[in-house]
């Protein structure tokens, strides 16, 4: 076929036009809204929990870890706990009045900090919303523990060969279609589990009815980029115990420059380098014969 | 019995040659009774069953690391301040090599040694502090972390360990009389070191930019988006100090292997008029920092104090130091100077990973006993093998069969 001008313009018309459409579709539905589409969230309504710890016994059973200690003993929330190796969950009280109970575990963030630190994707952010940890991969170098800014990974000091634990989102029950066990056990509907997308339109019909308590935030809608676990609440937000600096963005963005610098370095610096080689080998060779060889040679 | 009793005679003599620096067996074990033997023995003999214990009872049992503080020393000590210290291989490789400043050619050798050692005994630390360091290769192998600051880390010093241990070869097969091996080694100079400055750019700048992802833990004074560029630049200047403070030392401590007719004065005099600019300018780019976040309040604290005893005492005065020293040739100054700012290096270091992290939580991290002899056993680990090879091959002094040659 020979080109001229009309030819090109088909050929270049026809092109287009199917480059056009599978663009179209893409931008129907994103691969990030498809997968936030199924992703899965919790709603804490704080205003809701009445501090029966029913969670952190239903998390120790489905996590096969030593039942919570003083479990109807009101003396466990004269300070604040963190979780543990044995304790992926725990729920406090807080100092202030009114006295509301906030329930603590790992926040399944959207853009995880700890799966962009680790070096070996031991931590992983499933499409459904979990934040799973593979254990055969960990090398134990507690870096997830340095990068998350909730402290939610847990290290087995104790032991001799360690793993890194946290909260599951009870990613096993979640694949067979049930609910994580402490959503799942919540008798006073503190705890809502469903898509992350329609938690949040319910948290502002709440945050936004006549008469509302809450304050008009929904905290881990945007902090870090977002959370899996998102909370409600009446009281200033700091009052829960929660880190109120972490800011907006995810942490991977923090990386994100020093690593595209990587592939300057790579393709930069070896031309210059060897430039600069070339250029000093030269001198050294004019300095040591007092001149240029190359023009002594043409002489021979 | 003649036949079997030459390769047997030749295999002592080779041995006698090679391991025992030319004395039988028994001589040699004689010879080794020296002081600094003595002490190095005493802290190998109390450091390496408390690294086997380690391993079989856990972190928890010999480190004060806690869930709120998880680096201490060993990541703090060993591998940051260990891998910057060692950044005199690279330094000096591509001072002599690529920009052709043969006047430091008879430093590059222990400096590639310095560098070879000072990774493998950060990298041999780092295996003591990982939970589950035979899970080294996953990373490398088939479960790449690849948006992780960690994983490139992971990557660099693995390939830079095998360049450094590369660029070090043509000692090696000078000492083993294997001049063939030895050419072949020779040729791929200039290539590794342009990979190693390009694998040390990477990694030096990297290990700064793990603490990217810690901006509510870091203290905001240490905290920043140019960190990786602190790191590296620092890094040059830890190389250069390292390589001043390495050859006084050597030229001190091997009398016999060193070659007297190297001007080992103006080699220092040189790296320092280097190391004052390279210092004088971290200086500018951490004060820019503090500028770019506005946090000049904070000076006014504890921190800042502390913060401004690394800046203007551990930068800013051995930059000033240097370059009085390197002006009026004032070699003992500049020494000094030198180990002062390794002293700094380390300073800075710790101030990152360990010192101004968690600033601002009650739970305080200080190095258990263990942790510390742990750190003291693999230095003294690694002094003596840097003893052991230089004295064994033609590291501080050309070999006097290549002495002529034209590069190494």
């Amino acid at each position: 076929m020979k080109l001229n001008r009309r030819t090109f313009f088909k050929v270049a018309g026809t092109a287009g036009a199917v480059a056009l459409v599978p663009a179209k579709k893409a931008a129907a539905a994103t691969h990030a809204e498809v997968i936030d589409a199924g992703r899965r969230g919790v709603l804490v309504d704080t205003t809701k929990c009445i501090g029966c710890r029913a969670c952190e016994a239903a998390c120790a059973e489905a996590n096969t870890l030593p039942g919570p200690a003083l479990l109807d003993d009101a003396a466990v929330f004269a300070k604040p706990r963190k979780t543990d190796t044995t304790a992926f969950t725990v729920v406090n009280q807080t100092a202030a009045a009114p006295a509301r109970f906030v329930k603590k575990q790992c926040m399944h963030c959207v853009e995880p900090a700890c799966a962009s630190a680790c070096l070996a994707r031991a931590l992983d952010k499933t499409p459904a919303g979990p934040v799973v940890y593979h254990k055969d991969r960990c090398l134990g170098c507690r870096y997830c523990m340095v990068a998350c800014p909730f402290e939610v990974p847990k290290y087995e000091y104790d032991k001799a060969m360690p793993y890194v634990t946290k909260c599951t989102f009870c990613a096993e029950r979640q694949a067979k279609g049930e609910a994580p066990a402490c959503a799942s056990v919540c008798p006073s509907g503190a705890l809502t589990f469903g898509n992350r997308n329609e938690l949040i339109e319910v948290a502002r019909e709440r945050l936004y009815a006549k008469g509302s308590p809450y304050i008009r935030h929904i905290y881990g809608e945007n902090e870090v980029g977002g959370t899996s676990w998102m909370y409600i609440t009446d009281l200033p937000i700091e009052k829960l115990g929660l880190p109120i600096d972490v800011g907006t963005y995810a942490y991977s963005s923090l990386t994100q420059a020093s690593l595209a610098a990587v592939p300057f370095v790579l393709t930069l610096w070896p031309p210059l380098l060897m430039g600069i080689y070339s250029f000093s080998k030269r001198r050294n060779e004019v300095g040591a014969h007092g001149s240029d060889p190359r023009e002594e040679a043409d002489h021979v | 019995m003649s036949s079997s009793s030459a390769p047997a005679v030749s295999a002592r003599s080779w041995a006698s040659e090679k391991l025992f620096l030319g004395m039988s067996f028994a001589d040699y074990l004689k010879s080794l009774a020296t002081p600094w033997n003595f002490v190095a023995g005493l802290i190998m003999a109390v450091g390496l069953p408390l690294i086997a214990y380690r391993f079989v009872f856990g972190l928890g049992a010999t480190t004060n690391l806690s869930q709120t503080n998880p680096w201490g020393i060993w990541i703090g000590f060993d591998l940051l301040s260990g891998v910057a210290l060692a950044a005199g291989g690279y330094t000096l490789a591509t001072s002599v090599y690529i920009f052709g400043l043969e006047k430091y050619h008879p430093v590059v050798r222990p400096a590639l040694l310095t560098g070879f050692l000072g990774y493998l005994f950060a990298v041999l630390g780092l295996a003591a502090d990982l939970g589950r360091p035979w899970n080294l290769p996953v990373p490398i192998v088939y479960s790449f972390g690849g948006p992780s600051v960690m994983f490139e880390i992971a990557w660099c010093v693995v390939l830079y360990l095998t360049v450094l241990f590369l660029e070090f070869l043509p000692p090696v097969f000078e000492w083993l009389g294997w001049p063939k091996a030895r050419m072949w080694a020779v040729r791929m100079t200039i290539g590794l070191t342009v990979f190693g400055v390009m694998l040390s750019t990477l990694h030096q700048s990297s290990l700064g930019g793990l603490f990217l992802m810690a901006p509510t833990k870091l203290h905001p004074l240490w905290y920043s988006p140019f960190i990786p560029a602190y790191f590296f630049i620092s890094s040059i200047a830890a190389g250069l100090s390292m390589v001043i403070v390495e050859s006084a030392l050597s030229h001190r401590a091997f009398q016999s292997r060193v070659d007297h007719h190297v001007d080992i004065d103006g080699i220092a005099l040189g790296l320092a008029r280097g190391a004052s600019i390279v210092l004088f300018a971290y200086f500018f780019v951490k004060l820019q920092g503090i500028a770019d976040s506005g946090r000049w309040a904070l000076l006014a604290t504890p921190y800042g104090y502390w913060f401004l005893v690394e800046m203007l005492g551990f930068v800013l005065l051995p930059s000033m130091l240097f370059a009085y020293g390197a002006r009026h040739s004032h070699v003992r100054l500049v020494r000094w100077t030198a180990a002062w700012t390794v002293l700094g290096i380390v300073v800075n270091r710790m101030n990152v990973s360990v010192v101004a992290m968690n600033w601002n939580v009650p739970d305080r991290y200080v190095p258990s006993v263990t942790e510390v002899i742990v750190s003291l056993t693999l230095v003294t680990i690694g002094v003596s093998t840097f003893q052991w090879i230089v004295n064994r091959m033609p590291v501080l002094k050309a070999h006097p069969e290549y002495r002529d040659s034209e590069s190494h």
